[in-house]
């Protein structure tokens, strides 16, 4: 079985059809992982026991003729930010090294009920900071179309794995573009849903007033299936929303003429990469060769972006991370005489550098004297930048933009410099601080084969659009 | 507003972080590169203008409606409705460093 162009419905009805065996399918998988995996360093750990316990059942099912769910037998991948009972979490971390989580996190609960294997725990920056994944603690990840780039992240493993057919889909997050620019990055098919359409329940929490599950996959069907599984009310979290879920993979079919798409000035000016500006335009006129209206839209704020997400996501993040002070769970130091000694020493040991970083911006913009000029600031320059949207979106029906400004860059070239670092993220958090949906699909490739992504972002709740707009391009482009 | 190296002790101390000489030395000179960076929001003239805590107000709150009524669709009944149970005690223990069969076991609580 050819395994890099294995989709979750080829893996389904192929179980389903007694072809092969979920059982088959898992073992092809992790043999996959044996091989390619020690150069692109995707998986921290390998959840065999349980995977093979579902393939167990998922065969009976098969056996005895029953249908199956719509994830029967998919082998997938989980973002090692989000619980599994029984399983290892680190959130990439030193300090949740032997972290064994009591629960399941409600998103990976919702796969494995919908037949899926989980393969194992998918690397990733440090609690989910970082652009490239060199901040995961363990290791770094290799983009799988040029080792000796990065993939992107922070969700970096989740999409790694999915580009080498290591998993057929993953789940990752998104807090500033962590699902988008790393599918962006090694050309798969990444989407971030509306705030509040996927519980965060299990999610081990970065900012939580941003941070978002999401699935990243071969193709935009298999998107819309993985989102059609995790989306939903979830009583477990109360920012959940109680907005009905769509047919999102009946809806994909649905035609794209005389829809309208807006393309924002903003998003295709200085530190565009001239290919990705190029590849993008590409896109955008297939879409209108597809009947789409192309509408020039503004957003005006967006220079303003970067510095509102890092006021806003390092303030939470220093606030989230308070808990781990290595009395419940966690790294303690050893050796330390009194209960503050061991606060700080733990943490200091167990933190990596960007982590200690982000803590600290986030302390300073919440301290005495400065909370109201700058966390409270950007709070009021986050409504500033949804109102662009809501503003764009009364014309528009999706708005088209580049995932990122460039492609993938090389490991080492911007781990000294957390500002241009944060530069990576310009077109993706504006999205993040709206709480409107966004994917990222393919658009193509540099001259080096470098993948390109294009991305599409939608009004809230509104993801049967993007999909449907994502799938047209995806089809029209083959 | 420059950032000290007082300002960086001061935070990493509220922080609960200790941070070696070197770190320190790194962590001032970031701050001040993305704090210079991020200056750039005084630009904006938001007086006038709402804070935006959460995703949630935009599609949870119905303006139409007073008071409480408002926030109609994020209540719920006071009832244990899908709240799992708490954990057992010992899972509860099972992640905890160091821990004996009922409590966290930490050390000495003393000022320093």
């Amino acid at each position: 079985m050819d395994l890099k162009s294995l989709t979750i419905d080829g893996a389904r009805s192929a179980v389903q059809r007694r072809e092969t065996t979920a059982l088959a399918l898992a073992e092809a998988h992790y043999a996959r992982i044996q091989q390619e995996d020690g150069q692109i360093g995707a998986f921290l750990t390998l959840s065999k026991e349980r995977a093979l316990e579902q393939a167990d059942r998922i065969d009976r099912m098969a056996a005895e003729g029953k249908t199956l769910p719509p994830l029967g037998g998919v082998p997938v991948g989980i973002k090692d930010v989000m619980s599994t009972r029984g399983v290892r979490t680190t959130a990439g971390s030193k300090i949740l090294e032997n972290y064994i989580p009591p629960y399941d996190c409600t998103a990976v609960a919702r796969m494995e009920a919908a037949g899926a294997m989980v393969l194992g725990k998918m690397n990733c920056d440090e609690f989910a900071m970082g652009s490239s994944n060199e901040n995961s603690a363990y290791h770094p990840v290799r983009n799988p179309s040029d080792l000796s780039r990065v993939p992107g992240g922070s969700s970096g493993g989740s999409a790694a794995a999915v580009a080498a057919a290591m998993a057929v889909a993953a789940l990752g997050s998104d807090t500033g573009g962590s699902i988008r620019q790393p599918a962006s990055f090694c050309g798969v098919v990444g989407l971030m849903p509306t705030y509040g359409r996927v519980s965060r329940y299990g999610l081990i929490a970065f900012a939580s007033s941003l941070d978002r599950i999401g699935p990243l996959t071969k193709t935009v069907k298999d998107a819309a299936i993985v989102l059609r599984t995790i989306a939903g009310r979830d009583p477990m979290d109360s920012t959940s929303a109680g907005v009905p879920v769509d047919d999102y993979v009946a809806e994909l079919d649905k035609p794209v003429r005389g829809m309208k798409l807006g393309v924002a000035k903003e998003y295709f000016g200085d530190g565009l990469d001239e290919e990705v500006r190029q590849a993008v335009q590409a896109a955008i006129d297939k879409l209108k060769g597809l009947g789409c209206e192309i509408v020039p839209v503004s957003l005006p704020h967006t220079p303003y972006a970067i510095p509102t997400y890092y006021l806003i996501a390092t303030a939470e993040a220093s606030s989230n991370l308070a808990r781990y002070d290595g009395v419940r769970y966690s790294h303690r130091a050893r050796g330390v005489k009194t209960l503050s000694e061991m606060y700080r020493r733990s943490r200091d040991e167990g933190f990596g550098a960007e982590v200690k970083r982000r803590i600290l911006l986030g302390t300073y913009a919440l301290s005495a004297g400065y909370y109201d000029a700058y966390y409270l600031k950007a709070q009021r320059v986050r409504t500033l930048l949804t109102r662009d949207f809501d503003e764009a979106f009364r014309k528009v029906d999706a708005i088209v933009t580049p995932t990122s400004p460039t492609a993938a860059f090389r490991l080492g070239e911007r781990s000294n410099d957390p500002l241009a670092m944060y530069l990576a993220d310009i077109y993706t958090v504006t999205a993040d601080l709206a709480g409107i949906p966004g994917i990222s699909v393919p658009c193509g490739e540099t001259r080096e084969k470098l993948p390109i992504g294009l991305q599409i972002l939608g009004k809230h709740f509104e993801e049967a659009t993007i999909l449907r707009l994502a799938q047209a391009y995806e089809q029209a482009s083959q | 507003m420059k950032v000290t190296d007082k300002d960086v002790a001061y935070v990493a101390e509220l922080a609960n972080l200790e941070l070696t000489e070197e770190e320190r030395a790194g962590m001032l000179r970031d701050l001040n590169s993305i704090l210079q960076y991020v200056e750039r929001l005084s630009e904006l003239d938001t007086s006038n203008v709402p804070a935006m805590a959460q995703v949630s107000d935009r599609y949870r709150v119905d303006d139409s409606k007073q008071g409480n009524e408002r926030f109609a669709s994020t209540i719920r009944e006071d009832v244990l409705e899908g709240l799992r149970k708490s954990l057992p005690h010992r899972e509860a223990l099972a992640n905890a460093p160091d821990a004996d069969e009922e409590f966290f076991r930490v050390p000495k609580v003393i000022e320093r």
